[in-house]
C-alpha cells in the first residue's frame, strides 16, 4: 500500500491537515480510456520509470518537507495507519485501533512478523522510538507538534501501544500515518542530535514498505527494488527508478519517446498538454490520461483591515462580477471545478449547500450601491467621499495561473466601475513584505489542502498576527468557536457537522472570493495495469500494479 | 621564474581571503536566509522555536564576524563544513559527485570549440570580405544569438522523438548496468553528443571571431611583410610567422577560461538532466545553502588566480619579450 498521494499535501502543508474524501471519483478521461485497465494476468517484473523535478533532500522523511522526498520515501516506509485512494482509514502497521470514549487515549494492535528492510522484526519498541526522535529536541522536524501532544506512550507488550494525550487531539489518528523508523540502527544518532548525519538518511534508508533502497545517483537517478517480504505481499512491479529531470520541457519529450512511464504520478500534464499536445493517436496508444481534483484552490484575498472590504457586500458584489466557469475555460482550459469553499468538492467535508454567487453584474451593481458606491467618475469609476475605488491587486510571480486569474479579475470588476492595478512580485519579498505585514489591499493566492480539515490556523481570529497566516484578517466568533471544537473532536461524525457550518460562514461572508480547484492531470504507460484512480489520486495501490509478462520491457528482474 | 611564480602564489593568498571575505558578507547581507526558506512557506507552521533550532544548527545565531572567523578557520582545514540543505551532507562531498561530469563536459566543449575556432578565424582573416568569411561570421553569429535550451529542444525532439536515433536526457541509459563494457561508452558518448553540440554551437562565435582579429592584425604587421619579400610560401608566413604570434592573445583568454571549466551551464544541464555544478550551484543560491556557495566560491577564486598565473606565466614563456621586461621591471 502506498502512500504517495497522500502524503502529498500533508507534507507539503502542516497547517492544514486531513481533508479526507468521499465520492467524488476521479475520471479517465473519456470512455475508451478506461481499456487501459483490462484485465489480464497479474505478473512480477518490470521497472517503473518515474520523472522527478529535482533531487530528493533526504531519506529520513520526517525531516525533509519537499514533495519528491516524500514521494519516494513513501514507498521505503509504512505508518502504523494508511489513507487509501478515498482517504478513509485502513489499517497499516497497525492491524487495528481503538479510541478511549473521551477521545484521549489511542490503542494501537500491530501487525506480527513484519520485519525491516535488514531483517530484523519490527515491534512496539520501534512505535516507541518513533515517538521519542521526533519529540528529541535536536530533531530537526516540522511533525513535533503532532508528537508533543501526546501526553504518555506505552507498550504493555511487543505488539500493542497505548498513546494518551493531555487533551482529545482531533490529528491523533492522522499522526500516526508518519513513517516508522527503526530503533536498532538509529537510537545512537537521535541521541546524539544527529539524526541527518545518519546513513539512513541518504543511503541506506531501512524501512518496511514495499519498496527497498537500491541505488541513489545524485542529481542522476534513485532506484528501488521491490520488498519480497513486504507485509501486505510483495510488489508486482520489481524496480522503481525516479530519474531526476528538472525541465518539464524534458520530461515531457521524454515521455514521447516513451523514456518514462508517467509524466510524474504527483504533477501530471499541464492542461494545454493534456488537451491538445497529447491528443494524437500514437501518444493515446501508448498512455491512459487521468483526471482528479487536485488538493489546491485559488482565490482572491480582500483584506479586511481595509475598510471598503471589511463590508461584506463589497466582497459579495465581487463574488457575483467574477465568472468563475469563464476563469476555469481560460486559465484551465476547462480542467478545474469552482471553488465555493475551502474543501475539496466531493470530499465528506466538503459541504454542497453553501450560497453561491453566480456570475449576475446586476446583483454586482446593487450590492455596491447599497454599500454606498453610488457615484461615477469621469473614468467611469465608482467613487465614494471623492475618492474612485482603486486597489491594487498582487500576486507572486513565476506562476502564470495567478497571472491570467489576475487579469480576468481586473477585468471584471472594471465592468462595475472598479480600477484594479495588478503587481507581480518575487515570492520570497512578496510573503515576508507583503503578506506577512498585510501590506496588501488584495492578493490572488491558493491553499494547498492537507488531508485533516482542521484549519484553524487560516480562520481563527486568533491567528491574524504578523507570523499568522490568517492573512485577510477574517473575524468571525461563531467561525472561532466551530474551529475549537472541530479540533478537539476524534469522530468524523461528530466533526463533519462543524466544518459544514463552518463553510455556509465562511461561504455567506466571502472570506475569501473562492475561485476554483484545479484537476490534477496524470498519465501512466498502458502497459501498466491495476491503475485506479479515486479522488485522492492514483498511488495508494502502486504496489498492486502489474505488467502482463508478454507486455514487459524491461528484463531486469 | 620559480622565484616570480613563488612570488605571485604568495600575493594571491590574501587577495583570495579578501574575495571570500566580501563574498561571505554579501550572501548573508542578501534577503533571505536559509531557515526562513525552509521553515517561512506561509502554509507551514512552524514554530519560533523550530527556526531557533535551525538558527542554531547552522551557527547563524552568532554574529557575522564569528561565523566568518568559524568558516575561515574550518576551510584552511580544508573542511567545507555541511550543507544546510535537508540532506546535511558534507560540501565536498556534494561538490565531488558534480564536478567530474561537469568538468567533462566542460573540456570536450571546449576542445571541440578550440578545433573549430582557430581554423575558422585564421580562414576568415586570411580570406577576408570573401564568401567564407561572410558565410562563417554568419554561421558563428547565428549560433551565438541562438538561445541554448530553444536549440537544444529542437535537437532532441529531430534526434530523440522524430528519428529515435540518440537518447533525449541523462547521462546513462537505464540499463547501462547491464550493457558490455564497449556499448557503456558508446552509450555514454551518444548521451553527451546533444549536449556537447549545443554548447559548442553557442560559445564558438567568441574565440573564432577573437582568432580573426588577431589575425588580421598580425598579418598587417611588418615582420610578416618582411617575410613575405623573403619569398616564402604564403602557407608558411601564415602557418609559422603569423599564427604563432596571433595565438598570443588566445592563451590568455583559454587560460581565463580555466576556471569556467568548472562552473556548468544551467540552462544545459537542466535541459538535458544533467547532474552538474551549474545545477547545484543554482539550487544552493536559491535556498540560500551559503556553504555549498562558498564552498564552490572558494574553488572558483582559487583556479581563476592560479589561471591567471598561469596565463602570465604561458605567456612568458611564449612570448621571450614579456619575460625579459619582467625582468627588468623587477
Amino acid at each position: 500500500m502506498s502512500r504517495l498521494a497522500d502524503r502529498r499535501f500533508a507534507t507539503v502543508v502542516l497547517a492544514l491537515a486531513l481533508l479526507a474524501l468521499a465520492g467524488c471519483a476521479g475520471e479517465p478521461d473519456g470512455p475508451g480510456e478506461a481499456a487501459a485497465s483490462t484485465p489480464a494476468k497479474p505478473a512480477y517484473g518490470d521497472v517503473f520509470v518515474e520523472p522527478i523535478l529535482g533531487n530528493i533532500s533526504g531519506l529520513i522523511p520526517q525531516l525533509t518537507n519537499d514533495m519528491i522526498s516524500s514521494q519516494v520515501s513513501s514507498l521505503i516506509y509504512s505508518g502504523l495507519v494508511d489513507l487509501d485512494d478515498h482517504s478513509r482509514f485502513v489499517p497499516a502497521l497497525a492491524e487495528s485501533w481503538d479510541f478511549g470514549a473521551d477521545c484521549r487515549s489511542l490503542t494501537f494492535r500491530l501487525r506480527k512478523n513484519v520485519r525491516w528492510h535488514d531483517g530484523k522484526p519490527f515491534t512496539a519498541a520501534d512505535v516507541l522510538f518513533t515517538h521519542a526522535a521526533l519529540v528529541h529536541p535536536k530533531t530537526p522536524t516540522a511533525r513535533r507538534d503532532d508528537f508533543a501532544a501526546v501526553e504518555s506512550i506505552e507498550a504493555p507488550d511487543p505488539y500493542t501501544v497505548h498513546v494518551r494525550y493531555a487533551k482529545p487531539y482531533a490529528r491523533a489518528l492522522m499522526s500516526w500515518a508518519t513513517a516508522m523508523l527503526p530503533a536498532h540502527l538509529l537510537r545512537t544518532w537521535v541521541e546524539q542530535g544527529k539524526l541527518r548525519e545518519a546513513p539512513q538518511h541518504w543511503t541506506h534508508p531501512v524501512g518496511t514498505g514495499p519498496y527497498k533502497f537500491e541505488e541513489i545517483r545524485s542529481g542522476e537517478k534513485v532506484a528501488l527494488k521491490a520488498n519480497p517480504d513486504y507485509f501486505a505481499g510483495r510488489p508486482y512491479l520489481s524496480r522503481v527508478v525516479y530519474r531526476v529531470i528538472p525541465s518539464q520541457a524534458t520530461i515531457f519529450l521524454e515521455l514521447k519517446a516513451h523514456g518514462l512511464d508517467s509524466a510524474g504520478l504527483m504533477r501530471g500534464l499541464t492542461a494545454l498538454q493534456y488537451t491538445r499536445q497529447t491528443e494524437y493517436p500514437a501518444f493515446r496508444k501508448a498512455y491512459a490520461k487521468y483526471r482528479y481534483p487536485a488538493s489546491q484552490y485559488t482565490y482572491l484575498g480582500l483584506n479586511m483591515k481595509d475598510p471598503r472590504f471589511a463590508d461584506r457586500r463589497v466582497r459579495r458584489a465581487f463574488a457575483h462580477a467574477i465568472n468563475k466557469q469563464e476563469l476555469i475555460d481560460g486559465v484551465l482550459l476547462g480542467l478545474g471545478r469552482e471553488a465555493t469553499g475551502p474543501y475539496k468538492p466531493g470530499t465528506w467535508v466538503h459541504s454542497p449547500n453553501v450560497a453561491r454567487f453566480p456570475y449576475d453584474l446586476a446583483k454586482a451593481r446593487t450590492l455596491l450601491a447599497e454599500a454606498g458606491w453610488t457615484e461615477k467618475n469621469a473614468e467611469g469609476l465608482l467613487v465614494k467621499d471623492g475618492k474612485p475605488f482603486t486597489f491594487e491587486l498582487l500576486t507572486n510571480q513565476g506562476n502564470e495561473e495567478r497571472k491570467k486569474v489576475a487579469e480576468i479579475v481586473q477585468a471584471s470588476l472594471r465592468e462595475l466601475g472598479v480600477g484594479v492595478e495588478i503587481r507581480v512580485l518575487e515570492w520570497a519579498s512578496f510573503i515576508k513584505e507583503y503578506v506577512k505585514k498585510r501590506r496588501f489591499e488584495a492578493l490572488v493566492l491558493g491553499w494547498a489542502i492537507g488531508e485533516d480539515p482542521d484549519q484553524y490556523a487560516i480562520w481563527h481570529s486568533s491567528k491574524t498576527g504578523p507570523d499568522d497566516l490568517n492573512h485577510v484578517s477574517f473575524q468571525n466568533a461563531e467561525v472561532d468557536e466551530l474551529l475549537e471544537r472541530g479540533r478537539t473532536a476524534c469522530r468524523r461524525e461528530d466533526r463533519v457537522q462543524y466544518y459544514h457550518r463552518i463553510q455556509e460562514i465562511l461561504a455567506a461572508e466571502q472570506a475569501y472570493v473562492f475561485l476554483f480547484f484545479r484537476d490534477a492531470l496524470p498519465v501512466v504507460a498502458r502497459r501498466i495495469r491495476g491503475v485506479e484512480v479515486g479522488p485522492n489520486g492514483l498511488t495508494y495501490e502502486f504496489a498492486r500494479w502489474y505488467v502482463p509478462r508478454g507486455e514487459q520491457r524491461y528484463t531486469a528482474d | 621564474m620559480l622565484l616570480y611564480a613563488l612570488r605571485r602564489l604568495l600575493l594571491a593568498l590574501p587577495l583570495l581571503i579578501g574575495i571570500t571575505f566580501v563574498s561571505f558578507l554579501v550572501i548573508h547581507l542578501a534577503p533571505g536566509d536559509p531557515v526562513e526558506l525552509q521553515t517561512g512557506d506561509p502554509s507551514i507552521e512552524s514554530s519560533a522555536q523550530a527556526q531557533k533550532m535551525l538558527r542554531e544548527l547552522y551557527g547563524l545565531d552568532q554574529p557575522l564576524h564569528r561565523q566568518y572567523w568559524n568558516w575561515l578557520t574550518r576551510i584552511v582545514r580544508l573542511d567545507f563544513g555541511r550543507s544546510f540543505a535537508p540532506d546535511g551532507r558534507p560540501v565536498i562531498q556534494k561538490i565531488s559527485e558534480r564536478l567530474p561530469v561537469t568538468l567533462l563536459l566542460n573540456v570536450i566543449e571546449l576542445l571541440v570549440i578550440i578545433a573549430l575556432a582557430i581554423p575558422i578565424g585564421v580562414l576568415s582573416a586570411t580570406r577576408q570580405h570573401s564568401l567564407f568569411d561572410k558565410v562563417t561570421t554568419v554561421f558563428v553569429f547565428v549560433g551565438f544569438a541562438t538561445p541554448d535550451f530553444w536549440l537544444a529542444l529542437l535537437l532532441m525532439m529531430l534526434f530523440g522523438v522524430q528519428l529515435g536515433w540518440l537518447p533525449i536526457s541523462g547521462l546513462r541509459s537505464l540499463n547501462w548496468e547491464y550493457l558490455s563494457f564497449w556499448k557503456q561508452h558508446l552509450d555514454f558518448v551518444a548521451h553527451l553528443l546533444l549536449p556537447v553540440i549545443v554548447a559548442t554551437f553557442g560559445g564558438l562565435a567568441g574565440l573564432s571571431r577573437y582568432m580573426r582579429q588577431s589575425m588580421l592584425e598580425v598579418v598587417r604587421q611588418d615582420y610578416i611583410q618582411s617575410a613575405r619579400a623573403k619569398g616564402l610560401a604564403e602557407r608558411v608566413v601564415i602557418r609559422k610567422h603569423a599564427l604563432r604570434n596571433a595565438l598570443l592573445p588566445i592563451v590568455t583568454i583559454l587560460a581565463l577560461s580555466l576556471p569556467g571549466l568548472i562552473g556548468g551551464s544551467v540552462i544545459v544541464e537542466s535541459i538535458f538532466a544533467i547532474p552538474g555544478m551549474g545545477q547545484l550551484m543554482v539550487q544552493a543560491v536559491f535556498a540560500r545553502d551559503y556553504p555549498v556557495i562558498m564552498g564552490n566560491l572558494v574553488i572558483v577564486a582559487t583556479l581563476t588566480l592560479l589561471a591567471n598565473l598561469v596565463a602570465d606565466l604561458a605567456y612568458g614563456f611564449v612570448d621571450p619579450r614579456i619575460r625579459l621586461a619582467g625582468r627588468r621591471s623587477r
